[in-house]
């Protein structure tokens, strides 16, 4: 058994009875005990909980896709009764008493909970190195960071330990790490998934999507976690499409837009030629590729890390230390146990955060920064809307490099958010995006990113999927720490 | 943009932080590098660009006003760091 080879398979075993839920659950429980040693993906495991859930599902004769297969979620996602930390010591201990959305709809799906996932403080970051719980290894190489901030996920599941996870993207945060770990990555529209029950982060951001071992496996968990929800007043009233029957492996006449701004010197030459392929790959299935410029691009890193820290500036105000969480000891008054509470609780790049919000909304910086960054996010939008004009879907490379080591950009926040860098527009747009694997670069995954119109995941999934197939990378086996 | 470490005690004031004197210096640094950056957004001529905070037209939204399930109040406070009788106890609000 593995869960390499997709989410199909594991519920053919199911239905025919070669396997059960229990096994699956027994399978997962030891991959993590076999490789979690040395990935430490895993910050929580519910090992009795999903025993129990493996037995009940069993007993009812669930037989959806999901129904039965282990999962494991970012722990910025709250789960009823089960530890929902953020990877930050403000929200250590904290024992949700609800469970979000997403959790909710693939438990009405019968899936089964196997654990949480290691991640940047809050989501901040794009190396998990900002976790205050553990440092998580990326399963191709133990000296390297698995990307962020779902690093968690993203090696979990290239490890093996799950079929599959749940990330969320603010800047990148799912498809970053699918990059780095050779998992695909999606972050759907914004608006497709509710957002109740995710701790937030930058809530005009913010959205949480699947990381799986292929296309179709995003496209299965997309089925069940998308849809509107009256708890999440962003999310959207529109019917959701089938996305399976989507896959159809037809790509010919489709036209990909190749905007120039994407590939700038500061893309690594090695990620360039595997991007490269790809795209004659798509040429190949019919596609034709089209040259697009989206100007505004350069612009993006900027206005981004000025609307992301103040949004979280605001949202972020709430750990203060009087209903839940951290609250810091020997405070002389409520001012005092309000500073004292939030220095403690939370890390360097977590106040470095807050504080760079706080200053861009501050009174006479407002219109210099706040405002300035929320109308270039309008010119960015907009570029996107005059190539779709032209194409139905843009191709770029995720990242600018491979996974890097640890403490190569921890120095230097900015080299650090340089990472972000052709992933960041898509959120400020709300656009749909997938990182699939696109080959490796000096035994390293690269990742090609799709990026799609509002609210056709079924255009992007097709795409990737029929690149996917086409290419034959996917499932990627990591040597699991054995960099060749 | 540079800042100062008045700058930096001023925001740490409004974002209720503390910092401390081996922080600062770091901070100063960090947070004008940063700021330098997104100077960058000042070359552009952007009269007339209507700002952007949701992607989405947000509205309002509505749901009948009838009762629903919600937690109880046991729930609640199950992860208060300092209960007392169904209330959270903070240090002293007024001094004096």
């Amino acid at each position: 058994m593995d869960f390499y080879s997709g989410l199909r398979k594991l519920h053919q075993g199911l239905i025919s009875r070669e396997m059960t839920p229990a096994d699956l659950v027994n399978f997962s429980l030891e991959q993590i005990k076999a490789v979690d040693m040395q990935v430490q993906a895993f910050v929580t495991v519910t090992e009795e909980q999903a025993r129990v859930k493996a037995e009940q599902v069993r007993e009812n004769g669930a037989e959806g896709i999901l129904a039965g297969i282990p999962f494991a979620l970012k722990d910025n996602m709250c789960t009823q009764g089960v530890e929902t930390t953020c990877a930050s010591r403000s929200l250590q201990g904290y024992k949700p008493p609800y469970s979000a959305t997403v959790v909710e709809r693939l438990e009405r799906d019968h899936g089964i909970l196997i654990g949480k996932l290691n991640m940047d403080e809050f989501a901040m970051g794009s190396s998990t190195e900002n976790s205050s719980l553990c440092k998580t290894h990326n399963p191709w190489d133990f000296e390297r960071v698995p990307g962020g901030s779902s690093g968690g996920p993203a090696a979990a599941v290239a490890a093996g330990m799950v079929p599959y996870a749940l990330g969320s993207d603010t800047g990148g945060s799912i498809r970053q790490p699918a990059a780095f770990c050779g998992v695909v990555g999606l972050k759907p529209t914004y608006g497709l998934v509710s957002r109740y029950g995710l701790v937030a982060f930058a809530s005009s951001l913010d959205q949480i999507g699947p990381i799986t071992n292929s296309v179709e496996d995003a496209a299965i968990v997309l089925q069940s976690i998308a849809g509107p929800d009256r708890r999440d007043s962003t999310s959207v009233q529109r019917d959701v499409p089938n996305y399976i029957e989507g896959l159809t492996g037809d790509i010919c006449g489709l036209k990909i837009g190749v905007a120039m701004e994407y590939f700038s010197p500061s893309i690594d030459q090695k990620v360039r030629a595997a991007v490269d392929s790809a795209i004659l790959q798509l040429e190949r299935l019919g596609a034709e590729m089209i040259k697009v410029s989206l100007p505004h691009t350069s612009y993006a890193l900027s206005a981004y890390y000025l609307l992301a820290p103040a949004e979280a500036s605001s949202n972020l105000a709430r750990y203060d230390g009087v209903r839940y969480g951290y609250r810091a000891q020997d405070a002389e008054n409520l001012l005092d146990m309000y500073r004292q509470t939030r220095s403690e609780g939370f890390g360097a790049e977590v106040k470095r955060r807050i504080l760079i919000g706080t200053y861009a909304l501050s009174s006479g910086y407002y219109d210099a920064y706040y405002k300035r960054a929320q109308q270039v996010r309008t010119l960015i939008a907009k570029d996107f809307d005059e190539a779709f004009a032209k194409v139905d879907v843009l191709l770029s490379p995720t990242t600018p490099t491979t996974a890097f080591r640890f403490g190569e950009k921890t120095e230097d926040p900015l080299m650090m958010y340089m990472n972000d860098i052709c992933t960041i527009p898509v959120n400020l747009a709300g656009l749909p995006a997938i990182s699939v694997p696109c080959g490796l670069a000096d035994g390293l995954p690269v990742g090609l990113q799709l990026i799609g119109r509002m609210f056709d995941e079924t255009t992007l999934l097709r795409t990737a999927h029929a690149y996917e197939q086409a290419a034959g990378f996917a499932p990627m086996r990591p040597a699991l720490g054995v960099h060749a | 943009m540079s800042l100062t470490k008045d700058d930096v005690y001023r925001v740490a004031a409004l974002a209720r932080l503390q910092v401390n004197e081996e922080e600062i210096e770091a901070l100063v640094s960090d947070l004008s590098r940063i700021l330098k950056y997104a100077d960058q957004l000042q070359q552009l001529d952007l009269m007339g660009v209507k700002p952007m905070s949701y992607v989405l037209a947000t509205h309002t939204v509505t749901r009948p006003d009838v009762i629903g399930s919600s937690l109880t109040p046991e729930e609640a406070l199950t992860n208060g760091p300092d209960v007392e009788e169904q209330q959270f106890r903070v240090p002293a609000v007024l001094e004096g």
